[in-house]
């Protein structure tokens, strides 16, 4: 009995060796596909030995595909996987380059985050976007800057995240922008005196935009309840308790989308009695689900308005809807997620970037990052000197419970 | 009275639903000695496979068919990790345990892709009801009952049948029932298939009060159901639901404190709800030192 | 102690750990960019092993079954960060709470020795009641602990202190592995040093028999109470190098997911041999984080006519030979179910590859993303069930080395 095991055990090891030379095999004569559809992922691999010759430049993506952020991450990923699907060429030189887009998960941990981007520098990437989440890209800043990479965060909002480097650069607006157009908004539109601001402990995402908020409402003369609930937890009665009971006026909740889910149902059941308000985690399909046919009001405030590039709409949707995983990615309809559009800005930026410093080089690459300039569909982009885009608009939009669609509310500007 | 009264509802709510939880993870201890880590998990798996079963099937047979499958389930987790280690020391089995528990967690999130799955409306028990000040679920208030009516049932099973008696004579003296031709395996497998089986309705409570289903749902209700567990007297059926709804009902007070002290006119502003969890373990621990065997347990003859 | 006997095994292991520090520390500074992957699972691995080996002097030497790990880590993380932070950074670091109430930065070795302390003085504090519980209570007890910790130090109030749910960062890292490696080889030798002497031996009886190790004159409550501080303390550099590793850190990581983590990988290694906590810490960080990635991957493979050919016979000629295996074998009874299901998972891959061959590509099934997770704890369910003394038992490496042992080193390579 002990020698088969011993045999076993030797078997096992071999099969594990094997397996892992067949992986490196495998690498070689596959290109990973990336989760772009099947058919066109095996016509892509299938064609690319043929038509050799053909530059590739690498574009990776590090975006979380797995925890607390997965679903938020997965998305910004298809807006990414659709403008490659649309642009999978750049001239970069004088030469066309094929784009071929690196994916790893970093699992919305900060302490899964550096080997993934350790791996993402390792596959000679020109240049890195993401991630959702602005603490996996904090913890990840130093892998890129190490391996001479450059970053742009897609839609990370934490002043951190470029502040004192000059490898990481981002499209989007920051938190204490987001906090201020929200709290104008809910003062001046909402009518707000008293806002209850629930964060997650422990989640420096909504922790730090509900501290903007609170700054910026009680400059403007209002009155701030402020607290937190432990992770893991899914029951949220007693926090809409705590809000009615304390006279709140709008319940403040940038959250995670699957809590948000958990606080939309139990603020309808329990009949909330006042708006909800969150930052741009909410705008997913997610929430305008568990929001549809509920007698509940909520706004968020976010990077783009479906509707404001009827191309990219249009082109999105048929990208979704002809391919299942996109669709599942999705959350399982062809709603169109701000971060996807955001991502999809993303990637056609680090195109600008390429074309901008002509070649494929990621020292190249970052040099020419910040005099990149694009006209994406969710606004203009432009770098400040920190790396920083350019941004004054943010888009509040409304759940419409009877559609579980997004209405567009008001286009919010700050000096 | 009426500042007080939400917070005991909901209290009494997901008390009720740690007690369904609770009373497997204390079955199995009184007869094992073993954390059944995995607990937790097979009520998660409960909740993810009824979003899948209720897509394509009607209620009706989704229902009865999740509730199939989770005993099932528990049942395999059984055989396949817990009894070849019968002879093995206590650790291994808790390892085991907690190995499961790990792959039940990481298949639940590559099926589900780690997004959150909205759990089907069941008719009846989703609408809302008010009572007073308070407005709520009626499964907040159908809750206890149904949880007092099933416990209820199960000290019968224990108490007056065959397998009943098997059971208590197990978690007695596991070596002595053996001798006394006890079917040992069978007792335990019964064990394990009434404890899935409240899990799986426990998750029906759960989730059409906490609609979202991840696959880390059922880490913390299964952990602070297992405090529960303890905190009654691990072995005592009556003992874990008592501390479910202890548990249930602490929890949200803290979660509140700050706001019924508001009303009460004292101000204060430092966030106590961060606390609503560590409150639980704090309870635990306080209990454990204390009076180790919990508040219902019987005197082991074992020093715990 | 069977380990000082066999001194060529010590000799041996000895000069392979020289070997494998001077590799690192050159191969670091000469090594291409593309080794970097390498050097982040040496650095992620070895901080790992200290952590492991830490946990298994508790767990595996001492007998005590305590799943507070992650809480130690928690503590010493946060105590290196909030010490270290540059006085200049402080501002941007603690951007909520005005800088933040600590104003100085101590050098980088006190920081650290001093993460282990406060680890080590919680552990102390919290082991007073709770190391009076047996087994199971012991271990949820220091779960609940490690919770508790957690939500004190994401609590706003202690903000100016531990900087709430925020990130802590900018403090001093170590650069090279060869840093990471030089520490925890320092820590894990003490920890051999202490497993040799009285007091290790002491730890193994209470291991071994509580009521007989007492009766031989050992103080329990001393000697746990040992125990346990000295396995925080380590936990606790441990969880500073992984701060230093992230470059930042957040107490939202230290769940208990991550005490269950380690404890896989100590059983992995093979309770009680601290060597085998060592191996399984690399080997667990290469695995879930470099070498499993593919599985993640959702991935097409396409080939040409002679590799669809050479497939297709490979097929066959493996049908064929497990046929031969077979009836040379001929199972019991017994174990013709678990033949069964081996042989029903082969021909599944087996029908797979024909279809590969004919078709010519396809893609691999089940691969996309959160298999390598489900793979991962597949593999280490085996392990458990039939493996469950782990990769190297409670032996240690010397013992792989023993003379008249050549069999069993080949099986250790």
């Amino acid at each position: 009995m002990r020698n088969s095991k011993r045999i076993l055990a030797m078997l096992l090891a071999l099969c594990m060796m094997v397996a892992v030379f067949a992986a490196c095999g495998d690498s070689a004569a596959s290109a990973p596909a990336a989760s772009a559809s099947a058919a066109e992922a095996a016509a892509a691999s299938a064609e690319a030995p043929a038509a050799s010759g053909d530059k590739v430049v690498k574009i990776g993506v590090f975006e979380p595909a797995s925890g607390d952020n997965g679903a938020g991450g997965k998305q910004e990923t298809l807006g990414m996987q659709y403008a490659n699907e649309e642009t999978p060429t750049v001239e970069i030189g004088g030469e066309t380059y094929t784009v071929q887009l690196v994916v790893v998960d970093n699992q919305s941990s900060t302490d899964k985050a550096p080997s993934a981007a350790q791996q993402l520098v390792a596959e000679n990437v020109s240049v890195v976007l993401g991630s959702y989440g602005s603490g996996v890209s904090i913890a990840a800043s130093q892998v890129f800057a190490d391996g001479g990479v450059p970053a742009i965060g897609v839609t990370c909002t934490n002043p951190q995240v470029t502040e004192g480097n000059d490898h990481y650069f981002r499209i989007c607006f920051l938190d204490p922008f987001q906090g201020t157009v929200l709290a104008n908004y809910a003062s001046a539109e909402l009518g707000a005196r008293k806002a209850y601001c629930l964060s997650k402990l422990g989640d420096d995402y909504s922790v730090g935009l509900c501290n903007y908020f609170k700054e910026a409402f009680l400059a403007l003369g209002g009155e701030v309840v402020e607290e937190s609930f432990p992770e893991g937890n899914s029951d949220f009665t007693s926090y809409v308790t705590n809000a009615k009971s304390q006279g709140c006026d709008v319940f403040f909740a940038p959250v995670s989308t699957e809590a948000a889910a958990n606080i939309i149902e139990q603020a309808a059941s329990q009949d909330l009695g006042m708006s909800l308000l969150a930052g741009d985690t909410w705008d997913s399909n997610v929430i305008t689900a568990a929001a549809q046919g509920k007698n509940v009001d909520i706004c968020v405030s976010t990077f783009y308005q479906e509707g404001g590039n009827a191309a990219f709409d249009e082109g999105f949707k048929a990208y979704i809807n002809g391919n299942s995983t996109a669709m599942a990615n999705n959350g399982g309809n062809d709603m169109i997620a701000a971060v996807s559009a955001m991502g999809y800005d993303a990637y056609y930026t680090a195109l600008e970037a390429l074309k901008a410093a002509g070649s494929t080089d990621p020292a190249a690459v970052k040099a020419a990052l910040p005099g990149v300039t694009y006209a994406g569909v969710s606004g203009a982009i432009a770098f400040d000197a920190t790396g920083d885009a350019i941004r004054d608009t943010a888009y509040i939009k409304r759940a419409n419970t009877e559609t579980g669609a997004w209405d567009f509310v008001a286009e919010q500007k700050v000096g | 009275m009426s500042v007080v009264l939400p917070y005991l509802l909901s209290g009494i709510s997901v008390g009720g639903q740690y007690a369904l939880i609770a009373i497997g993870y204390t079955m199995v201890y009184g007869i094992l000695r073993l954390i059944n880590f995995a607990h937790g998990d097979v009520f998660m798996v409960a909740g993810v496979m009824m979003v899948y079963l209720s897509a394509s099937l009607p209620l009706y047979i989704s229902m009865p068919l999740m509730l199939i499958l989770t005993v099932i389930i528990g049942f395999t987790i059984e055989r396949a990790a817990y009894k070849p280690l019968r002879s093995a020391p206590r650790m291994s089995v808790m390892i085991s345990a907690i190995g499961v528990s790990y792959l039940l967690q990481n298949l639940a999130a590559y099926i589900t892709g780690g997004l959150a799955q909205q759990y089907p409306t069941v008719p009846g028990i989703s609408n809302s009801v008010s009572i007073g000040p308070a407005t709520t679920k009626v499964v907040t208030l159908v809750t206890p009952f149904l949880v007092i009516a099933l416990v209820f049932a199960l000290v019968m099973l224990i108490n007056h049948t065959k397998i009943g008696m098997a059971m208590r004579a197990v978690a007695k003296d596991y070596d002595t029932a053996q001798l006394m031709g006890i079917r040992i395996n069978a007792v335990i497998s019964a064990t394990f298939v009434i404890g899935s089986f409240l899990a799986a309705v426990g998750s029906v409570l759960y989730f059409t009060n906490y609609t979202a289903v991840t696959y880390t749902s059922g880490a913390m209700p299964g952990l602070k159901a297992f405090v529960a567990a303890v905190f009654g007297g691990i072995g005592s059926i009556p003992g874990a639901v008592i501390g479910a709804f202890i548990i249930g009902i602490s929890e949200n007070i803290v979660k509140g404190l700050e706001a019924m002290l508001g009303v009460a006119g004292v101000s204060l502003n430092i966030g106590l709800a961060t606390f609503s969890d560590a409150v639980t373990f704090a309870l635990l621990i306080i209990i454990l030192v204390v009076k180790p065997t919990g508040l219902f347990g019987e005197k082991a003859t074992e020093k715990v | 102690m069977k380990t000082m006997e066999n001194k060529r095994g010590v000799l041996i292991t000895a000069a392979l750990i020289v070997c494998i520090f001077v590799f690192v520390g050159v191969a670091e500074r000469i090594a291409p960019p593309s080794w970097n992957m390498l050097f982040m699972v040496l650095k992620k691995g070895s901080i790992y092993a200290l952590i492991a080996v830490s946990m298994n002097l508790l767990n595996g030497f001492t007998g005590l079954f305590s799943l507070g790990q992650a809480g130690f880590m928690l503590l010493g993380a946060y105590t290196y960060g909030i010490l270290t932070i540059p006085a200049a950074d402080r501002a941007s670091v603690y951007q909520y709470f005005d800088g933040g109430l600590v104003r100085f930065a101590l050098p980088v070795p006190v920081a650290l020795i001093l993460a282990g302390l406060v680890a080590a003085g919680f552990a102390f504090l919290i082991g007073l009641p709770v190391l009076r519980l047996k087994s199971d209570y012991l271990a949820i007890a220091t779960l609940g602990f490690a919770e508790i910790i957690r939500a004190v130090f994401q609590w706003n109030v202690l903000g100016p202190i531990t900087n709430g749910s925020n990130l802590l960062r900018k403090f001093p890292v170590f650069q090279s592995t060869i840093s990471y490696f030089v520490v925890v080889g320092l820590c894990v030798a003490v920890i051999l040093l202490l497993i040799n002497s009285s007091y290790g031996r002491a730890f193994k009886s209470i291991r071994e028999d509580e009521i007989a190790a007492e009766a031989m004159g050992i103080n329990l409550t001393r000697h746990k109470m040992l125990a346990f501080c000295i396995s925080s303390f380590f936990a606790g550099i441990g969880g500073a190098l992984l701060a230093m590793y992230q470059t930042s850190v957040q107490a939202a990581i230290f769940k208990s997911a991550m005490t269950y983590e380690i404890l896989l990988i100590v059983v992995i290694g093979g309770i009680g041999s601290i060597s085998g906590s060592i191996l399984a810490s690399f080997l667990y960080i290469a695995c879930s984080e470099w070498w499993l990635r593919f599985l993640d991957q959702e991935t097409v493979l396409s080939a040409g006519p002679r590799t669809r050919f050479v497939v297709i016979m490979a097929v066959i000629f493996v049908i064929l030979l497990a046929a031969m295996v077979y009836r040379l074998v001929k199972p019991k009874a017994k174990s013709r179910v678990r033949y069964g299901v081996g042989a029903g998972i082969c021909a599944a891959v087996l029908g797979w590859l024909v279809f590969f061959g004919v078709t010519g590509a396809t893609r691999v099934p089940l691969l996309r993303n959160g298999f390598r997770m489900v793979v991962f704890s597949v593999i280490i369910m085996i392990i458990v069930l039939f493996f469950s003394r782990g990769i190297m038992g409670t032996s240690e490496l010397p013992d792989l080395f023993k003379p008249g042992k050549k069999k069993r080193e080949e099986a250790a390579k």
